[in-house]
């Protein structure tokens, strides 16, 4: 069984999206994805400073077992990377809605993430997967 | 509908994650794939390997049917129970499969890859018209790998039968009490640990798996398999090889027997004009200190050459830290040497296709 944060928002391709309470947005994924993945060994996040986009590419995330593209739930600039995965990508199983966050975005226009599921609505589609 | 080998029921039980693999359901991992690599490294693992299709071949013309269908020459075996890896190739110096053979008292065994099963079966058929054979296919038989340090101790207080205490490196036996009927036991693997490969009647698998189990061995998936045997620098029949890629090119000239030279053996022809002409590439073995992770299909770039060489397996290296690869390239080249991983050209190293043996790093 997986772990989902009902604060959160998701997208189908497994990312999740928090709004920060400076308004910036930090992405990731979910527990269900990382477990998919398996052990994590390598990320690549956008440089800080990088513009983003919704449904775009801005990552890619690494296991023993195969590279797995990260698309941005929302569009805007990278004003923080979580650099701490560049040593210690594992941090991405361990914990992958706290410390295994990967980018954080000041958002164009929030309310991008509307489009995004919540919870229950991530829950079912995970649910149909297996 | 997926085959299931005799383990299936007990591999999810054990929390295994089944997966389609060539037409088969097996485990990919039960955990973490990484821990499972690190247990035959440094302890013992197992895995189920009852998809690989065991074939034995009797009669008077065995050795020399054989000896035409297969590249290395089963005149080698010299004991009962020995056992060569060979390549079985086609008219044009392909290969069709590589596999092991195993000299047994009624003939030959010979254990192939399970995706290549139903057109080696077709082809060693049509192959023997002309020959006195008969070509069995063990369905009846499950196959068990045991891997690692600990793994032929661990074994043993399983099986307690003191005859595989014997076993020289690629050697197998049958073993001799009434209860073992149709046990075979070969110090073999697939890992680049010392270990066995178990084949055993299929009704008494799930026993043994779980007495395995019960004695501290670690249940592996096909994941581990995989990372484990790039590490050894062993080929994956399809990835480094293939019908149209010739042994000479895949490290495997040590497994073409030449000698005695009026042995005439399928692709002979195609192999002594392919070296005649000189080859055009070699297998190498890569090593990324970058961070990142080589994967199948990328592309190799070569400074100063148009051609561009290919990755044909993958993976980081639990072992090393680092990701490492095998990969073909044009022969004559030398120069700096490059992966392209999506947008980014990263630079590697070659190294010999060889890169962890025994639990230790050997580059």
């Amino acid at each position: 069984m997986s772990d989902i944060r009902p604060e959160l928002k998701y997208l189908s391709s497994h990312e999740w999206a928090r709004v920060e309470e400076d308004g910036t947005v930090s992405i990731g994924i979910s527990d269900h994805a990382q477990q998919e993945l398996g052990d994590v060994v390598y990320v690549e996040v956008p440089e800080v400073g990088s513009e983003v986009h919704i449904g775009e590419e801005a990552g890619v995330v690494e296991s023993v077992k195969a590279a797995s593209d990260i698309f941005s739930p929302l569009s805007g600039e990278v004003v923080a990377i979580n650099e701490a995965l560049a040593d210690e990508p594992e941090t991405v199983n361990e914990s992958p809605y706290d410390d295994g966050w990967f980018f954080r975005v000041k958002p164009s226009d929030l309310s991008e993430l509307d489009g995004a599921m919540n919870a229950e609505a991530y829950k079912e589609s995970i649910e149909e997967d297996d | 509908m997926l085959n299931k080998t005799p383990l299936n029921d007990i591999h999810r039980q054990m929390g295994g994650k089944l997966v389609d693999f060539g037409g088969w359901h097996m485990p990919v991992n039960y955990g973490s794939q990484m821990d499972e690599h690190h247990a035959v490294r440094k302890a013992a693992g197992m895995f189920d390997v009852s998809h690989m299709t065991v074939v034995d071949i009797s009669g008077s013309d065995a050795k020399v049917f054989l000896q035409y269908v297969l590249a290395n020459d089963v005149a080698k075996l010299g004991v009962q129970g020995k056992a060569l890896y060979t390549g079985m190739l086609n008219e044009k110096g392909g290969v069709i499969d590589d596999l092991i053979v195993y000299l047994v008292n009624d003939g030959y065994r010979l254990v192939v890859n399970c995706a290549t099963r139903e057109k080696d079966l077709a082809w060693m058929t049509q192959q023997s018209e002309k020959y006195s054979v008969s070509i069995t296919e063990r369905s009846d038989l499950a196959m068990i790998a045991v891997q690692g340090p600990q793994a032929r101790a661990k074994t043993q207080t399983v099986l307690q039968a003191s005859e595989i205490d014997a076993l020289e490196v690629f050697q197998a036996c049958a073993l001799q009490a009434e209860k073992y009927h149709n046990w075979f036991v070969a110090r073999t693997g697939y890992t680049g640990e010392d270990g066995y490969e178990i084949i055993l009647p299929a009704d008494q698998a799930v026993s043994f798996w779980q007495a395995l189990a019960d004695a501290g061995v670690q249940p592996c998936g096909l994941g581990a398999r995989d990372t484990l045997r790039l590490e050894a620098g062993m080929n994956l029949y399809g990835h480094e090889m293939n019908e149209e890629i010739s042994p000479l090119v895949a490290n495997m000239g040590w497994t073409i027997a030449w000698a005695p030279q009026d042995r005439h053996f399928i692709g002979r022809a195609a192999l002594t004009a392919e070296k005649e002409r000189g080859l055009t590439h070699k297998l190498v073995g890569l090593l990324l200190q970058d961070k990142g992770v080589l994967r199948e299909a990328q592309e190799v770039i070569c400074e100063g050459m148009a051609e561009k060489g290919i990755v044909t397996s993958g993976t980081f290296s639990p072992t090393l830290g680092h990701s490492i690869a095998l990969a073909r390239i044009p022969v004559s080249f030398t120069g700096d040497i490059f992966v392209q991983v999506r947008q980014r050209k990263l630079p590697v190293k070659i190294v010999k296709p060889c890169f962890v043996r025994n639990g230790s790093k050997v580059i």
